[in-house]
């Protein structure tokens, strides 16, 4: 996968390789240069049955391969970038409902990446979790 | 679907080992990642995730997702305050520093610590190991609220 692929291919590829993603059941799609993640809402995804409520790493597990699936987008090399660190803001519980998030590069560094990413159900102005994290860029070529 | 009686004392505040079990093992997510109870110490909790293919980030090194990691790492956290005799409602942050990737293949293990307790806050530090604790792949500074604060 090249900078010659376009953006559709390159988060269509991200997505089929790797495992985990399809053990969330997470989807992502590409409106211009604008990509929203899909997690629909599953059973093995609570974490809390009283409530009932997502389990909390699952919402910062899905938003943390929302920014690693922006970042494919925008890069042209075949592995993905690894994670550093991330800071996790839980705001709202997660509903047992689908959710969604939108990631921002902050900064697209040659070697490493500042990405906020904002999660929501019901409401785009009513997040339920938020994270900033830092990522290292795959080496190019 | 019918609560065991553990599960009741699971958020009343003791936490026999039976009832951390219960609270590692038992609830649909970390049913499906394959969580297993390890131990359970004063403000501190142990739990361990095996390998497993599906669970992988990166098909050509085979490490585990560190998305896993980060659930491993929220759910020792809370282990870790029921363990100090506090029931925390919610993670109100979450930081993960990923210090090396796991080894191919490894299972990973997590260990959390409740070092302090208010009457609606609990901090916790935890960190995630595939062998040596002293060589961590990942630690995690979390605070979590309180129910109704402390008895």
């Amino acid at each position: 996968m090249s900078l010659e692929s376009t953006p559709a291919e390159r988060l269509a590829a991200f997505l089929a390789r790797t495992p985990y993603i399809a053990f969330l059941g997470m989807r992502a799609e590409l409106a211009g240069d604008e990509m929203t993640a899909i997690l629909p809402f599953a059973p093995h995804l609570i974490g809390n049955t009283l409530l009932p409520a997502l389990h909390g790493g699952v919402l910062g597990a899905f938003m943390e391969m929302t920014a690693l699936a922006q970042l494919a987008v925008i890069t042209g090399g075949p592995r993905p970038a690894k994670t550093i660190d991330v800071t996790i803001d839980y705001l709202r519980p997660g509903r047992a409902m689908d959710t969604y998030a939108r990631a921002q590069i902050k900064k697209a560094g040659r070697r490493i990446s500042s990405v906020h990413v904002e999660a929501w159900q019901e409401a785009r102005a009513k997040p339920v979790a938020a994270i900033r994290g830092h990522f290292q860029m795959p080496a190019e070529g | 679907m019918v609560k065991p009686p553990n599960f009741i004392a699971a958020m009343t505040g003791t936490l026999d080992e039976e009832a951390a079990r219960h609270m590692v093992t038992r609830t649909p997510q970390t049913e499906a990642l394959g969580f297993q109870f390890v131990s359970i110490s004063d403000a501190r909790g142990t739990i361990q995730v095996p390998w497993r293919a599906d669970l992988v980030g990166d098909p050509e090194t085979g490490v585990i997702a560190s998305g896993v990691v980060t659930t491993l790492l929220d759910h020792v956290c809370g282990l870790s305050i029921r363990a100090a005799a506090a029931v925390p409602q919610g993670t109100l942050d979450l930081r993960i520093d990923y210090m090396r990737p796991a080894r191919p293949q490894a299972d990973l293990v997590a260990d959390g610590h409740c070092y302090k307790l208010t009457r609606t806050i609990a901090f916790v530090r935890a960190l995630a190991h595939d062998g040596d604790p002293d060589d961590p792949v990942a630690t995690a500074q979390a605070a979590f609220a309180l129910v109704g604060g402390l008895s």
